[in-house]
């Protein structure tokens, strides 16, 4: 009799294998051995169909799944062990949660028999994930694999995405069973695309072909709903100039003449003072973030409000909405753009120009365009935005890098943006540029850190050598811990408390993963540096010494009203 | 702000493991106390309704109904007033039998309540109560002044709307048909 059964651990990496996966980002251990057996068949010689990517810290897998999830449009794929291993993923499971970033992070479990008893490496893995993760599951049995694979991919893409999190026990890896594929792609319970509402699409093309001062905030739901083109088309037929979310900037080319800028605590003056003046604000595929609206109480509220999301549960949750339209916006946008009006509104876009001018003057050109003094961070970002053309994906860390880099990078294409904007993630810049590479290996992956979140992940520079990915790291080294430091001067009486650091030889630390690395100090060098940067085939360290006390701006301070936005401090 | 007042949600769930969890977290993340919650089956087989009274306001219990229902496995959630459902609740009173011999005011106040007696053996006596909440509440006090109550309890709400069938088949079957 022939024998056809296998193991849990091998029906994983079918079933992965059915769901398109091609790269995944992991760590060994104890409670998942049996399926990093499985994957050394996957991994290599006739069977191979998996990258994995071996990382130096979990909480890096993690953080590279969202990197490779936000540049592909694919799922990421984060493979570890039980207990600690799983325990570090937990901040990029919540960070995917909060930015809607599709990953699945599977982690080995203790068989069930050892389940509640306190067993080495045990961590009660769905109870911790579940208030983070869109769906979190624990397969107990092999004949499960299938369906709780296929079942965790649907989820983590469709719809709202988000992170899923499979509970991989031991047992279930290790039992033998008949394969039979299972395909998830309907769930009784769970509306990813709810069905377009007419009469609200009505409504809301009544307001906009009745506005005199309409304004769009684009989010970055528009980039997960593959709706660029639908977004252009609906802006342009009404001329409605619009403003992008952190997560959204790259839905709309930066130089399309209906961009007005980003929005947000650091983002555009005009735009953001402009939200006090419309007469009708569309939101499209973004949740009104606190660092958007700045004082809830007193945001747009002259201003009708159509909302535009995929997700029921944000409808009036931060701000009432005047007419809602819960739909994927692939569908409600050209529905919507079909019931609107050709429309001209010249005269409104004009009056965001003074605005501009006067952010021009004040913040833009003295940090891009500094004659004397140290380096600034503007500049730097300005410098290799530039010379790569504006065609670079930018990847971020946490803080004043990545609020610098992302006022002053462009974007001429879709996802070209991987930024921890809900949770703030520091420490997740480095490992989402190695995800980053990975999804789109023919494009150029700039990752801006500061000296504080270059450290949070720094062991991932082992991940980089080893790999040689192509990751063209800018540390923006001010020996501070800048953004706290920022705060502490405006809001805490210039107190530095514990945000004074003392950085290590960086150039060491290059030399140690073999890493080219270059340090500028003197704006004479940077050119030359950044274009030696971006000509390296592999990965670089390009240090940046730059102004110990920049500060970012224009600034909205915490809890302030989105029209007291300040220019200079 | 708004007044408070007492909500009830019903929330119908696929029958899984942990989604008790993500309903409680939701309240307690919104700083809102669970005043009574009661699981069982519905209806409809392998869903599982679950009754849950807490005091708030209608913007903040919008927001936690639609947060529950996000979770994947919620098949629908709904909140509602009083006078949209028609709601029960038990109180149980396990008595003193010797003074409930003693004094008939006891039995008197029982029937009055229109309260019934479930069990009597020479110890104590298990009298019965459904009804809403204040006269259950109205029985315990009225029978403490005789000072004659060992234990009470009371359960928490279980309530149907005043539609004629659970609000979720149609959804089901909408769900199936467009499956």
């Amino acid at each position: 009799m022939q024998h056809n059964k296998i193991t849990g651990s091998e029906a994983l990496m079918r079933a992965l294998k059915a769901e398109g996966v091609k790269t995944m980002f992991g760590y060994p251990g104890g409670s998942i051995m049996p399926t990093y057996d499985a994957l050394y068949d996957y991994t290599r010689g006739e069977k191979k169909c998996f990258d994995h990517i071996l990382v130096r810290h979990e909480q890096a897998a993690a953080h590279a799944a969202e990197g490779y999830a936000r540049v592909s449009g694919e799922v990421g794929v984060a493979l570890v062990t039980s207990g600690p291993g799983v325990t570090n993923t937990l901040t990029g499971i919540a960070d995917a949660m909060l930015d809607s970033t599709p990953i699945v992070v599977i982690a080995g479990q203790v068989p069930i028999t050892a389940l509640g008893t306190d067993a080495f490496q045990e961590v009660d893995l769905v109870g911790v994930s579940q208030p983070i993760s869109k769906w979190s599951y624990q397969i107990r049995h092999a004949r499960d694999v299938a369906w709780a694979v296929s079942r965790a991919f649907y989820i983590a893409r469709t719809g709202r995405p988000g992170p899923v999190v499979l509970d991989f026990t031991k047992n279930a890896q290790t039992e033998e069973i008949d394969w039979e594929p299972v395909k998830v792609d309907f769930v009784r319970s769970y509306v990813p695309y709810p069905k377009l509402d007419n009469e609200a699409l009505h409504r809301a093309a009544e307001l906009i072909n009745n506005a005199k001062r309409p304004l769009a905030l684009v989010g970055q739901g528009v980039e997960l709903g593959n709706a660029q083109q639908e977004l252009k088309a609906f802006l342009e037929k009404a001329d409605i100039p619009a403003g992008r979310t952190m997560l959204g900037l790259s839905a709309l080319p930066s130089d399309h003449p209906l961009n007005v800028g980003m929005l947000g605590m650091h983002g555009n003056y005009a735009v953001n003072l402009k939200e006090q003046e419309c007469d009708v604000l569309i939101a499209i595929g973004m949740r009104f973030s606190d660092r958007v609206t700045g004082n809830i109480k007193t945001y747009a509220n002259q201003a009708k409000i159509i909302h535009l999301d995929i997700d029921r549960s944000e409808i009036d949750k931060n701000v009432k909405t005047d007419v809602a339209v819960v739909a994927d916006c692939k569908e409600s946008l050209p529905a919507l753009t079909a019931l609107i009006h050709d429309n001209y509104h010249g005269q409104w876009r004009d009056s965001f120009k003074p605005l501009d001018e006067q952010e021009r003057i004040k913040v833009i050109e003295p940090a891009i365009h500094p004659q004397d003094g140290p380096l600034l961070m503007g500049e730097v970002v300005n410098t290799v935005a530039q010379l790569s053309n504006d065609d670079a994906i930018l990847v971020t860390d946490v803080g004043q890098n990545q609020l610098f880099a992302t006022r002053y990078f462009k974007y001429r294409r879709n996802r070209s943006i991987c930024t921890s904007g809900g949770l703030g993630t520091m420490g997740y810049g480095m490992p989402a540029a190695i995800g980053a590479t990975f999804a789109a290996p023919q494009r150029q992956v700039c990752c801006f850190m500061g000296d504080g979140g270059f450290q949070m992940c720094i062991q991932e520079l082992g991940t980089i050598m080893e790999q040689q990915a192509p990751v063209k790291m800018i540390l923006l080294n001010n020996n501070y811990l800048g953004n706290v430091r920022q705060w502490q001067d405006m809001f805490w009486h210039r107190r530095k408390s514990f945000t004074k650091m003392l950085n290590p030889c960086y150039e060491q630390i290059a030399k140690g993963y073999g890493i080219p690395y270059l340090v500028v100090t003197v704006r004479e060098e940077l050119e030359a540096a950044v274009s030696t940067m971006l000509a390296a085939d592999g990965p670089f360290i390009l240090e940046c010494a730059i102004k110990e006390d920049d500060d970012v701006l224009p600034m909205t301070p915490p809890g302030m009203n989105v029209n007291d936005m300040m220019l200079e401090i | 702000m708004e007044d408070n007042k007492l909500y009830t949600l019903l929330v119908y769930s696929e029958n899984v493991a942990g989604i008790l969890n993500q309903i409680t977290a939701v309240f307690t993340r919104r700083q809102v106390n669970i005043e009574s919650l009661n699981v069982s089956a519905s209806s409809i087989p392998g869903v599982h309704k679950y009754t849950i009274t807490a005091w708030s306001n209608e913007d903040q219990i919008l927001k936690i109904t639609r947060q529950i229902e996000k979770k994947i496995d919620v098949v629908k959630a709904n909140y509602f007033t009083d006078d949209q459902l028609f709601i029960r609740e038990t109180g149980l009173y396990k008595l003193s039998t010797k003074k409930v011999l003693e004094n008939p005011e006891i039995s008197r106040t029982v029937r009055r309540h229109d309260a019934s007696i479930t069990e009597v053996n020479p110890t104590y006596t298990i009298v019965m109560k459904s009804g809403k909440t204040d006269e259950i509440i109205s029985l315990f006090r009225a029978l403490d002044e005789f000072d004659c109550v060992f234990q009470y309890t009371r359960s928490g709400r279980i309530a149907v709307t005043r539609g004629k069938q659970e609000q979720v088949s149609e959804f089901l079957e909408q769900r199936e048909q467009n499956r």
